[in-house]
């Protein structure tokens, strides 16, 4: 069996390949069975190795071939399997097959259907290469092949030319994170000599020290990394815009995968991170300040995809805080149940969007309780396990989180603080949404309900929402254990009651109006409060300022090429003298004639000693 | 080589005039067949030196060179015939002006 896990990412990817070459003339049932099903099989495979490890939990390692040999310098492609990888696996072909599935029913009026799953599949493969990658520079391939599908998918719908912008800016602003990421690469591999991760973590406790610099800048170029790939302060401006994209892609590679892969990254090199203590606090400040900034622009959202594109960068943020604490097994634990909800919240919008003809303003939906009721139930599942509402899956994970944030010397109660307010904006955000969608008065009709292909992914992505906490990780082996003190009980009781105190306001404001805010939101300074969290705290807009009129100027400025104007110069003169003597080749035999006639005379005269 | 005792350099300066009255038609006429006749002219007064100079010196060279001049004005004048005929077709006159299609 444990010969059988190349096989994962290889069918998604001979499926892909099957569907870009034949897809134009393949019937739409074969490339749904040929898109779903490769998925489901690999789906399949994994559950089985998942039995076979869970029996015998000894992480192993499989070399398919030597990538290059380099001098010393060998990476195979080796894929390295212990819990963590089982659980990131489990996620990516798991809730991917339910994704695949809905797509089938949300895709199957589009003309590019085939193109669509060529895509998808080929973002499972890159995905499970990253995940299962045994050395950093594969990871780095798999890196790379998600964030092209992302670009690919973004930029779906390519006829619009906002979408083919928004595809652009994520791929170039995660770049900025990659490129940093390559330079974290570099300098591991020239301070210790090998890219394979296990090898990595042993070298680097026998050369460094905890607290040097060496493995802080390393740390710190990965973090870069993560950050970029996973929309955290300052590189999330490209996620709300990657909205753009078909609403499935938004729930696969935006929400619940591609996203939480800088997540997986720290986890994967925790060991590095663990020798500097520093990058640890930065990951936690970045994840903590993220999850606030965009808890608080989420509040203000309108378009139903951004309000969850926030809520997704906040989650992260959460992921980011349980790593920088050194929560590892919590931080994975809330990726796997973020998984779920999240793309469970995603499915169900874009069963709203599919139904509601293509609307994303939140204020025109409304009163869908009781016409789409699979997809009211599957978004007050989501959004009780997004708020962390008691015995939800988000509820175990984010539990964790906090109380292992408080213990942390020092900060700990801060961050704690910090992370409890996150919950308490998460809460209302997420029922401000489930209000003002499912409750009310309706806006707008829909114009038909749910069909299994998308009521089936649903419910099962309910289950998990609802009973995911319940999994216990097989993850004891891989990260060091966290420490078994408990804090005081009211820390915990804090804990569990703010998510719930966050619905009730939402309640009270959205559904029942007994709280009056209008007169409080109408005040001029509220008002410009609230367009400087709509517009995402102004990033966008400085990033425009500093990087982007920044680089258009120049752009228009090289266009006219300075540095070629003497290259120009000479092109110039040699044609002005060029048309000078074009003049003197005038087809006109007698003049040849008489210039020859002249030069004759000329020669003569000084032959014979005229001159 | 008596009674008519010509000085060379009478001669010469009588094919030196030819000559130059040839190269002056050539560069100031426009009809090609005036200027083939002012070709003609041109070798005709080389051909003139040649031959009073192999007499002023009593060799049989001069005469030879102007056996070969005669046949090259010959050659010349078919080949230059059928220019003038082809010139005629195409551009209907027998100015040289017109036929400048070469101009850089």
């Amino acid at each position: 069996m444990r010969q059988l896990i190349g096989l994962i990412p290889l069918i998604p990817l001979l499926s892909s390949v099957c569907l870009m070459l034949l897809g134009s003339r393949l019937p739409r049932l074969w490339i749904g069975l040929l898109g779903v099903g490769s998925v489901g099989l690999a789906a399949l495979l994994t559950g089985l190795t998942a039995v076979d490890f869970l029996a015998n939990p000894e992480p192993f390692q499989l070399t398919l071939w030597v990538w290059m040999q380099v001098g010393n310098f060998a990476p195979g492609v080796a894929f390295y399997f212990d819990g963590l990888t089982l659980v990131m696996m489990s996620v990516i072909t798991g809730v991917g097959f339910l994704i695949h599935l809905f797509s089938t029913e949300f895709m199957e009026e589009d003309k590019s259907y085939a193109r669509y799953f060529a895509y998808l599949n080929m973002f499972v493969a890159a995905m499970l290469i990253l995940v299962m990658a045994d050395n950093l520079l594969l990871l780095y391939l798999g890196w790379e092949g998600v964030g092209v599908c992302s670009y690919l998918l973004v930029g779906f719908w390519y006829q619009n030319s906002a979408n083919g912008q928004a595809a652009r800016k994520a791929f170039i602003v995660t770049r900025i994170g990659d490129t940093a990421m390559a330079l974290g690469l570099f300098l591991l591999f020239s301070e210790l000599g090998t890219l394979n991760i296990q090898a990595l973590g042993v070298a680097a406790n026998e050369t460094w020290q905890v607290g040097d610099k060496l493995p802080l800048i390393a740390c710190l170029l990965l973090l870069a990394g993560a950050v970029g790939k996973s929309a955290q302060l300052p590189l999330h401006t490209w996620l709300p815009d990657a909205m753009a994209g078909p609403t499935p892609v938004s729930a696969l590679i935006h929400a619940a995968t591609m996203v939480t892969a800088g997540v997986y990254l720290i986890a994967r090199t925790h060991e590095l991170y663990l020798l500097a203590p520093i990058a640890m606090i930065a990951v936690a400040l970045v994840g903590l300040t993220t999850s606030l900034m965009a808890a608080f622009t989420a509040l203000t959202q309108r378009d139903i995809k951004r309000i969850l594109a926030y809520s997704t960068i906040s989650q992260i943020g959460y992921m980011f805080l349980a790593l920088g604490v050194g929560a590892w097994s919590a931080g994975v634990f809330h990726l796997m149940t973020h998984a779920f909800f999240k793309a469970l919240l995603f499915l169900g919008s874009g069963a709203i969007i599919h139904c509601l003809h293509h609307e994303h303003d939140i204020f025109k939906m409304g009163g869908l309780r009781t016409r789409m009721p699979v997809t009211f139930w599957s978004f007050m599942i989501g959004s009780a396990a997004l708020a962390a509402l008691p015995m939800t899956s988000g509820f175990f994970s984010k539990d964790q989180i906090l109380l292992q944030a408080y213990q942390v010397d020092g900060i700990g109660p801060w961050l704690w603080l910090g992370g409890l307010l996150g919950a308490l904006l998460t809460a209302i955000y997420s029922f401000r949404l489930v209000f003002v969608v499912f409750f009310g008065k309706a806006n707008t009709e829909p114009d038909r309900d749910t069909g299994w292909r998308m009521a089936l992914p649903l419910s099962l992505l309910c289950a998990l929402a609802l009973f995911g906490g319940w999994i216990m990780l097989p993850v004891a082996e891989v990260f060091p254990v966290a420490s078994g003190l408990h804090p005081a009980h009211w820390v915990e009781y804090v804990s569990i009651a703010v998510p719930v105190v966050g619905v009730v306001i939402a309640y009270l404001v959205f559904y029942s109006g007994q709280l009056p805010v209008d007169g409080l939101l109408n005040r001029p300074s509220m008002q410009s409060l609230q367009r400087f969290w709509h517009s995402g705290w102004g990033l966008d807009a400085l990033y425009d300022r500093l990087f982007v009129r920044p680089y258009y100027a120049l752009a228009a400025l090289l266009k006219g090429e300075p540095v070629d104007a003497v290259y120009g110069l000479i092109v110039a003169i040699n044609q002005t003298l060029n048309g000078w003597l074009a003049e003197g080749q005038s087809g006109q035999m007698r003049r040849y004639l008489i210039s020859m006639v002249f030069g004759l005379i000329v020669v003569l005269a000084i032959l014979l000693g005229v001159f | 080589m008596d009674g008519l005792n010509i000085p060379l350099s009478h001669i010469l300066l009588v094919s030196s005039l030819l000559f130059a009255v040839g190269m002056l038609g050539l560069m100031m006429r426009r009809n090609i067949i005036f200027i083939l006749m002012s070709l003609e002219v041109m070798l005709n007064s080389t051909a003139l030196a040649f031959v009073a100079a192999g007499a002023h010196w009593g060799q049989p060279d001069g005469q030879i060179v102007f056996m070969l001049i005669l046949s090259v004005a010959a050659a010349e004048v078919a080949v230059g015939l059928g220019l003038v005929l082809q010139i005629q077709r195409r551009f209907k006159s027998l100015d040289m002006d017109n036929a400048n299609r070469m101009q850089g």
